[in-house]
């Protein structure tokens, strides 16, 4: 299959490339950019005027709900979600049932995904057995299996001597280790913020020193240990305040923030909203201009999804009782464009956010457009504006605080490995 | 087993409102007030905050007849006469479930209690369905208790337009009708709202009650609010709710012409709130020394049941200070008011 796109304005955040440059794909690669490779004869040519191509998009927590959690989600159903919102790329966390602690699961997880042809599923592995926090994994099996890095996602190791040598195991092979930093005790029985809002509503907060305590944990162990670390889904200015300075001091530590935090805060609880009941939870409107400065200027690496799907009886119940969580794969890109144009951020640096710094972080070749690299592209219309409603929504999870938003950009062209694996019904009116 | 319901029934909670184009701000712009219908009326009683003062004074006036119900030989109201009051307390009570009671029969209400933390809801049915069936059973009004907090919101944006919900007390959120009772003592013995200094003591971390008063009393326009209590029970930031803090009580009760007393639960005595119920009383117990520090002709007001000689000194609670059995009768009267309301009356 040879593609031509035509007449789009291709962005690269990777190699700084901006322009109106057709694009060339074949055999899965994509061999030309600008000029077609000599005698190319297109099968298949996309009218691209009016529209970005840019690399798909690199979503670095995406949860699918297998096994163990059919009835919210599928990974079929989720990956038509994925290529849906132009992301060719994700990483799913092994909070599933069991969790993704053995490199079987790990390898069926990946076969069966692979066999759908839609995105690239790369699954961190859990860092501990069960992710009870007590016995290491079998690293080195997991990652020959398929896995990019280990986490213990919402469940925090407990014991320090345990959390120090999981992070030396992983640190003798050179594996990362993506960790949220939450206190588990401060955090105990919290479903917001504590500020303002935790005290009007009367529901448990957990405080910013959650975040902060664990963070001083954190840096000072991978300080110790020569970790590969990354932190997910940083929540606070102070806590960012501290992952920047390490940084500053030479440690070689990433960070990441989900769209929500981008864009929402505590106030957005409104009477009880039941969608923005998230982890970490949404914190004051300061800590999230923080975090949108942080993105901006680069000091927080990646943007991601933070999907979780949640059925409607999780939902539907007293904001304390309901679960956590959002779904968030169709809202990565409209997400980012808002914010981008909010603060105008420019659109190429924007893209980075969640192209090629986020395949950085997951250590796989992929958010980039060069030739010779995997014809992965996200092929979006800037101007439109799409409306997000339960109808709209392809993932199986309809909870998100934006429902009934309209969001800037919609995709109408998905590409993995050269073949157009999402096709937007009609274009936007 | 639950009918099936209409897909109209199973929406998100209501809330979801454009975006106005500010930068950065989505559902920050102020929602509806999911208590007023769009005449401005009362549709459900959730919670005080939010309720214009015009609203908490109407419902304090169209009380005050209703205290003389009781003395009459004939002790009802053909208010509410044709109509089903259901109670639905998912979290046991005794007093506030029977003034309920009292206030729905005296206005002829038909009335059912339903204590569900002992039915249904072991069976493992979910809150909102159990609403659904409830609501098969054309009730008219819900008067709902529930251990979370948001749980009397939930319910008012699921049930249809013509039943009403009274929050009789949704985790640490809140008690309207205990603050607009609270509300009733304090003209009744005061008169006037905007004169005072009023100081809340003990447990406000976990209190509706007090979220419901302090509400109460910003609205009405009490000038001084205070909140008298240890660091690990009073909530975060709670000085934006417009409020004084005071740690020691000494000082927090000097002048106050109101002393509201918060029930300390037992599990909260020992641990790492609070080292004993001794040293509570000891340094936030209400006791005739300290009291004596406020406006000789201070009022004190506790919302019940008392845990004599851990909040409160028997000394003061049943002092010529002390007016706590006159709220529960008073308690009534605002709740029948409240009721007549929500019918239309």
């Amino acid at each position: 299959m040879k593609i031509h796109i035509r007449n789009p304005r291709s962005i690269d955040p990777a190699s700084g490339l901006d322009a109106a440059r057709d694009l060339f794909l074949a055999a899965g690669r994509v061999v030309g950019i600008g000029t077609a490779p000599d005698g190319f004869h297109a099968n298949r040519s996309i009218d691209a005027t009016g529209l970005v191509a840019c690399p798909g998009l690199v979503d670095l927590s995406a949860r699918l709900r297998e096994p163990g959690f059919e009835y919210r989600a599928t990974l079929a159903s989720e990956m038509h979600a994925a290529v849906a919102g132009g992301v060719t790329s994700l990483s799913c966390p092994p909070d599933t049932d069991p969790p993704l602690d053995e490199p079987g699961l790990v390898e069926m997880l990946k076969y069966r995904a692979r066999s759908l042809g839609l995105a690239k599923l790369y699954p961190v592995g859990a860092l501990t057995m069960r992710l009870a926090g007590e016995r290491l994994t079998e690293m080195a099996e997991l990652t020959d299996s398929g896995c990019v890095a280990f986490t213990q996602v919402h469940d925090p190791i407990i014991d320090t001597q345990v959390l120090l040598r999981a992070l030396q195991y992983a640190a003798t092979f050179g594996y990362t280790v993506w960790l949220q930093p939450q206190d588990p005790y401060l955090a105990r029985g919290g479903v917001a913020h504590e500020g303002e809002v935790s005290a009007r509503l009367g529901l448990e907060g957990i405080p910013t020193c959650a975040e902060t305590i664990r963070l001083a944990q954190l840096l000072q162990l991978a300080r110790q240990t020569g970790v590969r670390l990354h932190l997910a889904r940083l929540s606070s200015a102070d806590g960012l305040e501290m992952v920047r300075q390490a940084r500053a001091d030479g440690l070689a530590v990433s960070c990441d923030i989900g769209i929500h935090h981008l864009h929402l805060c505590e106030t957005d609880i409104g009477y009880f909203n039941p969608h923005c009941h998230l982890l970490p939870p949404l914190r004051a409107r300061s800590d999230r201009d923080a975090l949108r400065r942080g993105l901006a200027e680069g000091s927080i690496q990646a943007l991601c999804s933070d999907h979780t799907p949640v059925d409607d009886d999780g939902k539907q119940l007293p904001f304390a009782e309901s679960e956590a969580g959002a779904s968030g794969l169709e809202m990565l890109l409209p997400l980012t464009l808002k914010w981008a144009m909010d603060d105008n951020v420019p659109l190429s640096c924007a893209l980075a956010r969640i192209t090629c710094d986020a395949a950085r972080i997951l250590g796989v070749a992929a958010g980039r457009i060069e030739e010779g690299g995997a014809a992965d592209l996200c092929l979006f219309d800037p101007e439109a504006r799409v409306r997000i409603s339960r109808e709209s929504l392809h993932s199986q999870g309809k909870n998100s605080p934006f429902l009934g938003h309209e969001l800037p950009g919609q995709v109408r062209y998905t590409l993995v490995d050269g073949h157009v694996v999402f096709e937007a019904a009609r274009p936007h009116a | 087993m639950s009918a099936p319901k209409p897909a109209a029934s199973r929406q998100p909670p209501r809330g979801d409102k454009k975006h106005l184009g500010r930068p950065g701000v989505f559902l920050e712009t102020p929602l509806r007030n999911p208590q007023l219908n769009g005449h401005g009326e009362l549709q459900h009683l959730l919670t005080i905050e939010g309720l214009p003062r015009e609203i908490l004074t109407r419902i304090l006036d169209t009380a005050a007849p209703f205290t003389e119900v009781a003395e009459r030989e004939v002790k009802k109201l053909p208010l509410l006469r044709g109509k089903s009051v259901f109670n639905l307390f998912f979290e046991p009570s005794t007093r506030t479930r029977t003034t309920f009671e009292i206030a729905a029969k005296r206005l002829s209400a038909d009335v059912l209690n339903l204590n569900i933390s002992t039915s249904s809801q072991t069976k493992g049915e979910s809150l909102l369905d159990t609403i659904d069936n409830l609501s098969a059973m054309h009730a008219d009004m819900f008067v709902v208790r529930h251990a979370s907090s948001g749980a009397a919101h939930l319910i008012a944006q699921h049930v249809a337009d013509h039943i009403h919900v009274i929050n009789a007390g949704d985790g640490r959120h809140a008690h309207p009708t205990q603050g607009l009772l609270d509300m009733y003592t304090i003209r009744h013995y005061k008169r006037d709202f905007t004169r005072l200094v009023v100081a809340i003591v003990g447990d406000v971390l976990h209190s509706r009650v007090a979220r419901s008063q302090i509400h109460a009393l910003t609205t009405l326009g009490v000038p001084e609010v205070r909140v008298i209590g240890p660091k690990t029970l009073l909530p975060a930031q709670v000085e934006r709710l417009g409020v004084r803090v005071f740690h020691d009580m000494r000082e927090g009760l000097r002048d106050a012409d109101v002393v509201m007393m918060l029930r300390l639960q037992n599990e909260r005595m020992q641990g790492s709130l609070l080292p004993s119920a001794q040293e509570y009383f000891k340094v936030f117990g209400l006791t005739p020394e300290k009291l004596a520090l406020a406006r000789p002709d201070a009022i004190v007001m506790h919302p019940g049941p008392m845990n004599r000689g851990v909040e409160i000194d028997s000394a003061v609670a049943d002092g010529p200070q002390a007016v706590i059995l006159p709220q529960v009768t008073f308690g009534i009267a605002v709740r029948m008011a409240v009721m007549s309301m929500l019918a239309g009356n």
